[in-house]
């Protein structure tokens, strides 16, 4: 019973990494992604996935997405017909979570298989669905092809059920559509799932595909960059789109023990508030976002001293930039003068509804790897930052790292992840 | 473990905009009258929907910068949420008061991401910025925060009509970790011509209707409308190795049997289909039932909080001394709830 509680562990239970999956321009899966990330390597394009002849911008980070099929998923767990109804969005969810899935080595022949909890943070789920429902309702009305598959995989939902499907197991399904905090938001809270013993093991992370109505929505908002996303650069002119997937499979550290499973990191705060400024706009002091970073350091237990690394939400619009600016340095006082500070949205563009998850995967490839996401592209700081912003690519010795996103509404999310050595 | 309770509720359907409007629909019995509505494309026919009437005189809350521009799904969750937590207000100060809010969606706000989609195809470079962030899921709950001002944590979450117990759910975290003082719980739809339309597809016989219903849960048994959450079952997800009967079964299983005096608010439609399986796990069902869907149409995740506030208002009034809340949603899976008299 999800209420009353049946357990109550007597201390918060430590949250343990052991798969994670991604995919990004950059590329499918850990290997290249790590290399494109450690170099700070840009993935921008002319996107060709929808006409943007008459836009502002004509560029996003694309990915290039390959045909499903059964080598990429066990044979008999999807059929030709379920993986045709998938579009881009559903595509790159699953093929995140299977990476994750069999780098965490989990089986569904395992007796919680057919209760496992399954996360999920996304802004506009299978919108190009959506799109194309719209469409055909109104340039074709009197033909109704597809348009009942279309009305039922639009659904955020049934792209979590495929990816049930796909994996052999059953499970609760939450769909968190908090703007750009949604990644994040779904990982925090399977963090607060299994830490608080409501499940042992939890699969979580964030998606979002590139559609023509989000795209030509941050145009009209003139938030797209027309030079190049810049994060933090005092002549920064916006953000720069992608798309992509993230997924994490976390569990308690002592299930991972039990199975002698390789961990590849430990995540030991999370919180998550809401600014009420503006609906798009942050406040410009950052007060909410000093608070949700305090609020994630109080719960892992850590100063921010201690953070070695902080992967910023840094989307690269003026406003956005500047507050967070004020609040990581409000927040870190005279650690910020040396507290390296990154935003990898100037690589792979803003994710949106997958951007808190990829960064938090990313963060786990630093960890790992010990190197620093650099940002290219970056000329002149902007006098708002008082911490130095990476720009070369380095190695380091990281131990605690802090990720944070912010959604249009005003949700804010922090998450810290620590090395596991 | 904390005990929870229903400090409040609210209500925006076809009935009206408060929780007496649609309680009273409720007890005639009757479903309410259904309207056309133009579809692109379509000279000679029209679609059917339940639309919530206008409010007259206009609330003053829609005077709010925040929601002078925004759509209506924003409006009706803002009005749910202000009557679901006029008791509280009245007896805790704003200032002490703590409060999250969990607001749930199927479709959302699909009347400016038409409009914007339809100015995206006519002319992208002149599509109007001022629809596009009204298109996010997360707008009805940051446009109800602004509003409500005291709010400290907030969440959209967006499945079929079964996540508003989940929502639920997330608001009794919320309340046990003492990360807030209260929390609401809000199921919000809109409409306009694509709804409809869409679940022609899928379920011919269903009318749409738009509207709200908010639920205040708090730890504070002096707060208390008279209404305990006693139970909230596992979600049991529909998946290729459960059908929705079996997950209707276990999660039916879940709240046990039928006890003289109670009350189930189940979501049955009109359609032997789509409600089959519903049907069948509550088959020995033997006590007191109702159906709004019946009465208001298919109002998506507003139907679910309009079944969790009906069956909450029925315990409150003294009907019943406990009522089940029964969502087996379309595509996703199945949850109840049991709330019981208390406090």
């Amino acid at each position: 019973m999800l209420f009353p509680p049946s357990h109550f562990p007597s201390q918060p239970l430590r949250v343990v990494i052991t798969g994670a999956g991604l995919i990004t321009a950059l590329g499918r899966g850990w290997k290249p992604n790590a290399e494109g990330f450690r170099v700070g390597r840009r993935a921008f394009r002319p996107v060709s996935l929808f006409d943007v002849s008459h836009q502002r911008v004509k560029v996003a980070a694309e990915v290039d997405l390959p045909e499903l099929g059964s080598e990429v998923f066990p044979a008999g767990r999807l059929g030709r017909r379920q993986l045709d109804r998938l579009d881009r969005a559903g595509k790159m969810l699953l093929l995140a979570a299977q990476e994750s899935w069999r780098q965490s080595g989990w089986q569904s022949s395992e007796p919680d298989a057919d209760q496992l909890p399954l996360v999920l943070g996304t802004t506009s789920g299978g919108m190009l669905l959506g799109e194309a429902y719209y469409r055909q309702a109104v340039q074709q009305p009197s033909r109704q092809r597809q348009q009942a598959t279309r009305a039922v995989q639009y659904q955020s939902q049934l792209q979590g059920r495929m990816v049930l499907d796909a994996l052999g197991c059953s499970g609760p399904i939450t769909v968190i559509s908090n703007a750009c905090a949604s990644g994040a938001n779904a990982i925090g809270h399977a963090w607060n799932m299994v830490r608080a013993g409501r499940a042992e093991r939890v699969i979580a992370g964030g998606y979002d595909a590139l559609c023509q109505l989000v795209f030509c929505g941050f145009d009209s908002l003139q938030a797209l960059s027309p030079t190049a996303c810049r994060p933090f650069d005092a002549q920064r002119d916006g953000l720069a789109l992608g798309e992509g997937a993230g997924i994490v499979n976390l569990e308690t550290l002592d299930c991972a023990r039990r199975r002698g499973a390789e961990i590849l990191g430990e995540l030991i705060g999370y919180s998550t508030s809401i600014d009420l400024h503006h609906l798009t706009q942050p406040q410009p002091n950052g007060n909410t976002t000093v608070t949700v970073m305090q609020q994630a350091c109080a719960k892992a237990g850590v100063t921010p001293e201690e953070i070695d690394y902080l992967n910023a939400h840094g989307t690269g619009t003026v406003l956005n930039d500047s507050s967070e600016a004020a609040a990581i340095s409000t927040w870190a006082g005279r650690h910020a003068a040396t507290l390296p500070v990154s935003s990898t949205k100037a690589g792979i563009g803003h994710l949106l509804g997958g951007a808190g998850a990829v960064e938090a995967v990313v963060c786990l490839m630093a960890l790992r790897e010990q190197w620093v996401p650099p940002q290219t592209h970056f000329e002149t700081p902007d006098p708002a930052c008082k911490f130095p912003v990476v720009t070369q690519p380095h190695d380091a010795p990281l131990t605690t790292v802090l990720s944070n996103s912010f959604g249009f509404g005003g949700v804010n999310a922090t998450l810290i992840l620590r090395r596991w050595a | 473990m904390s005990r929870i309770f229903v400090a409040g509720m609210g209500a925006v359907s076809p009935a009206g905009w408060d929780v007496a409007a649609m309680r009273n629909a409720l007890d005639r019995g009757q479903p309410l009258p259904v309207q056309s509505l133009a579809r692109p494309g379509w000279d000679h026919r029209a679609l059917r929907v339940r639309l919530v009437p206008t409010p007259i005189p206009r609330p003053e809350f829609l005077a709010h910068p925040r929601l002078r521009r925004s759509s209506p799904i924003s409006h009706y969750a803002a009005a749910a949420a202000l009557e679901a937590t006029a008791g509280l207000h009245a007896q805790v100060g704003d200032e002490a008061l703590r409060l999250g809010i969990v607001v749930c969606l199927q479709t959302g706000c699909v009347q400016y991401t038409c409009r914007f989609y339809e100015e995206t195809l006519k002319n992208p470079a002149t599509a109007s910025p001022l629809f596009f962030p009204e298109t996010v899921y997360a707008a009805p709950t940051s446009h109800v925060a602004t509003l409500l001002e005291n709010v400290v944590v907030a969440c959209t979450l967006v499945g079929d009509s079964s996540a508003y117990i989940q929502g639920v759910a997330l608001a009794s975290e919320w309340l046990a970790d003492r990360h807030v003082d209260a929390c609401l719980i809000i199921g919000a739809e809109e409409t306009n011509w694509i709804i409809p339309d869409a679940l022609l597809h899928l379920d011919r016989k269903a009318i749409v209707a738009a509207g709200a219903g908010a639920l205040c849960l708090c730890r504070d048994g002096t707060l208390s409308s008279g209404v305990e959450l006693a139970a909230i079952t596992d979600a049991h997800s529909f998946t290729s190795g459960r059908s929705r009967p079996l997950a209707a079964k276990t999660m039916r299983e879940q709240l046990g049997k039928c006890a003289p005096g109670e009350l189930l608010a189940d979501g049955l439609g009109n359609n032997p289909r789509t409600d089959g399986a519903e049907q069948v796990a509550w088959s020995d069902w033997t006590g007191a039932r109702i159906s709004p869907k019946r009465i208001f149409g298919e109002g998506m995740m507003a139907a679910a909080a309009w079944q969790f506030i009906l069956a909450c208002d029925a315990v409150a009034r003294g009907q019943y001394t406990a009522a089940n809340i029964s969502l087996v949603g379309a595509n996703q899976q199945a949850l109840g709830a049991r709330v019981i008299a208390g406090q």
